[in-house]
Formats: structure tokens, sequence, C-alpha cells
């Protein structure tokens, strides 16, 4: 349940290749992504649906935003 | 709250404006195919600056003042300013210098390559073929671990920089206005005849600028972006934007009357085949190794991306260098030094591909 991927401070298409690679590791579970822009944010979001995994929670914190995603 | 500008129809929409906006800003002043050219505006400004002495391309493009600008406003309006920077900085700069030299060796950026598409130029289907091949090469880096490192949060000032250096072109170009039949205006220069004499209204060009610039930021268009994930992911979320920009500048063209098909005679373009897709590969390598296309680098540099300011400034160096050593092509064709520059602009493009791998995961 403690698998986090950072992608703060990566640059396009970073955080959505970092957390794919994830998605294709671990198969099912949970991922913790954390990203620190809006734009990071959209896009690991809908690389995540493409991925057929779920975005379950996304919440704001000083960094930007924690993203829980499963399947 | 739900971003509908980055939605499927979203990105469609505002691929669609620009496109509609672009031929438009052509039939009220701007040179042909050109009613918005990333590269061709920041490579006006360089001349405009005096940056290079090449009298035709002279001009404080207030489109690039206002996409900047557009940006800012966006991102503070919906909280998305954030000054950050420290990604390999000296690197985006000369990824910068060698997108604008290939972009001048085909005439255009990807959204020019697009305009003059939609215009009936049919040497920009080797451009576009070049920015897929140059994309292609670059998302094999990206597979094989390629990354220029983490940005880092910094003073909110900091972020400032490009917004005010816009802001400052801007309040110089209003002090210092064109005089009719002279190639200097106070401190800019001006165009007496050639692409950079043909501009819309400045008021026209800066409010279209903001407008770009407020919707793009928003909806994160990209055109380098929009290949890229096509080929890398197979998704077409940002591919979207791109055809709707090209389609409706394509019909606008046509209810105007300024669709001209051929390959000959096109408007500030050359046929040389070869170094239109080279030339357009090499800028493509540097976007896709970049981050993103011209136009949302100065996008990212309104919303506090000093990475991205770094590499706008690169790109204006770049122009400069090219019309200051003969690397940009002419109507006329290639010249051997541009050649040469891509030549070189492809194998330092190589090399900071293979080299540069940091481990983030």
């Amino acid at each position: 349940m403690s698998n986090v991927v950072d992608a703060r401070g990566l640059s396009c298409p970073q955080p959505v290749i970092i957390t794919v690679n994830e998605i294709k590791k671990i198969g099912q579970g949970e991922i913790t992504v954390l990203v620190d822009t809006d734009t990071a944010k959209e896009n690991v979001s809908r690389a995540t649906n493409s991925q057929g995994w779920s975005v379950l929670e996304i919440n704001p914190d000083e960094e930007g935003y924690k993203i829980r995603i499963g399947k | 709250m739900k971003n509908f500008l980055a939605t499927r129809w979203g990105i469609i929409a505002v691929g669609g404006f620009i496109g509609i906006l672009a031929s438009l800003l052509q039939f009220w002043g701007n040179p042909a195919n050109m009613g918005i050219c990333v590269a061709c505006f920041e490579r006006d400004i360089a001349g405009a600056l005096g940056l290079h002495r090449a009298a035709v391309v002279q001009y404080m493009r207030p489109e690039i003042i206002g996409f900047v600008l557009g940006s800012f406003t966006a991102a503070y309006l919906f909280k998305e300013f954030r000054s950050r920077l420290g990604s390999a900085p000296v690197v985006r700069f000369i990824l910068g210098v060698f997108a604008m030299i290939g972009a001048l060796i085909f005439l255009g950026c990807p959204w020019r390559a697009l305009l003059r598409f939609a215009g009936g130029d049919l040497n920009a289907i080797l451009g576009l073929a070049g920015l897929a091949f140059g994309i292609w090469v670059g998302t094999l880096f990206l597979k094989s671990g390629y990354n220029l490192g983490r940005t880092h949060k910094t003073h909110t000032a900091a972020g400032w920089m490009m917004p005010l250096i816009m802001l400052g072109f801007l309040i110089i170009m209003l002090f210092n206005p064109p005089v009719i039949g002279e190639n200097q205006g106070g401190l800019l220069f001006y165009s007496v005849e050639g692409p950079g004499s043909m501009y819309a209204p400045l008021i026209v060009s800066l409010v279209v600028g903001l407008l770009i610039g407020f919707l793009a930021q928003k909806s994160r268009f990209c055109t380098m972006g929009a290949l890229r994930d096509l080929i890398l992911f197979k998704q077409t979320h940002l591919f979207g934007g791109l055809l709707a920009l090209a389609v409706m500048a394509f019909l606008t063209n046509l209810v105007l009357g300024q669709f001209n098909v051929g390959f000959v005679g096109q408007p500030v373009a050359h046929n040389m085949h070869f170094w239109n897709f080279a030339g357009m590969g090499l800028a493509g390598l540097a976007f896709a190794l970049a981050g993103g296309c011209p136009g949302r680098q100065l996008f990212l540099s309104g919303e506090g991306d000093g990475d991205a300011s770094v590499f706008v400034i690169g790109m204006i160096v770049g122009a400069a260098i090219a019309h200051n050593f003969g690397l940009a092509s002419s109507p006329a064709g290639v010249t051997t030094a541009g050649i040469g520059a891509v030549i070189v602009g492809v194998l330092v493009c190589i090399m900071i591909g293979l080299t540069m791998k940091e481990k983030v995961a």
C-alpha cells in the first residue's frame, strides 16, 4: 500500500511516464502520486483512466497535489 | 472546479479558436500563412531589438507579449502561478537556440507549419513530417530514461521575470512607435519592407495574443505534446487541438480567399524538400527534449516556469545567431552555413538525449 511516485518538479511528460511505469510494475493495487502543477495533475489523471485505473482521491497540499489512484 | 478547457472539447475549442484568429490576423495585416508563428515572431523581436540586422524581419510582435501576459493573468486568476526553476537551464537555453535555428531552416514553428498547410502550402507537409520524425526520435530518448531533472520552487518574483520583460517590451514599443519610411523608430527597429513590415494593428495583435495566452494556459495547448503523446502513449487528447487549429484555419482561409494550393511561389517558404524536413526535424527533437513547443514555452513562462523562460530567451538568441551568421533560409532556399548548423544541432541534441538521464523514481 505504500507505493509512492514523486513526480514533483518534473516537466512533461515525465510525471505520466513514471506513473504509467509504476502502474505496469504493480499491475493492481494503489499508488500515491505527488505532483506540483495543475497540468501534471490533469495529465496523470487522464493517463490513469486510460490505463484502466481510477483516480480515488485528489488532495491539495503545500507542495501541490497528492493523487491516490488504484485498481 | 472542473477545468473545461482541459477537457477534450475544451482543447478542440481552443485549437479551433487559435486557427480562426491566426487566419484573421493575416487578413488584418500579418504576413501570409504567418498569422501567428512563434518562431518567426520571436525572430522579429530579436530584430526589433537590433540583436540581428536582417532589415526585413524586425518588428516587436505584440502577439508574443500577449501570450506571456495572457497566460500570467490566467495563472494568477486560477491560482496556478508557481515560480519554479532549476531543471538544467543552460541545456534548455541551448535547446532553444537550436530549436530556433531548425525552425528558421524550414521557415516556421509548428504553428506556422499548420497554418502554411491550411493556406495550401504543400511544402509544409515536409515540415510536419520532419516535426513528427524529430519528436519520434525524442520519444526514444524519453523511453530510455532521458530527463533534465527536477525544478525547484523559488522566490515568487523570480517567476515574474519573463512577464516583466514582455511588459517592458510593450512599454518600449508604445514610446517608440514606427516612423513611416524609417528603419528605426526611437529605440526599436521596424522593417520598412518584407514580412517584418506586415502587421495587424498593435491593439488587435495584443488583444488576440492576450486571449490566446489566457486560453492556452488553461487548456495546456501544445503542438509538440500533441504528436509526442500520440507517439508515446497513443493518446489523442492534445492532438484534437492541433487538428482543430489546422481545420479551422483552413476553413477561415477559404472564406477569406486566402487559400492557394501548391509547392511553388508560396509566401515566406522555399521548396527544398529535404531541408524543410531536416530543419523541422531538428526543431521537433529540441522541442521534445525541452518538453514543449515554442508556444507552450511562452505560456509556461507566464505561469512562473523559469526554465521555459530560459528556453524562450535561447530561441531569441538563436534567431540572432541564425540571421547574423546567415544560417536562416530565405525563399531562395537554405544556405551552406544553415546546413552545417542543422548537422551540428542534431549532434548536440543527440548528445543531450543520450547523456542526460537522472534517476527520478
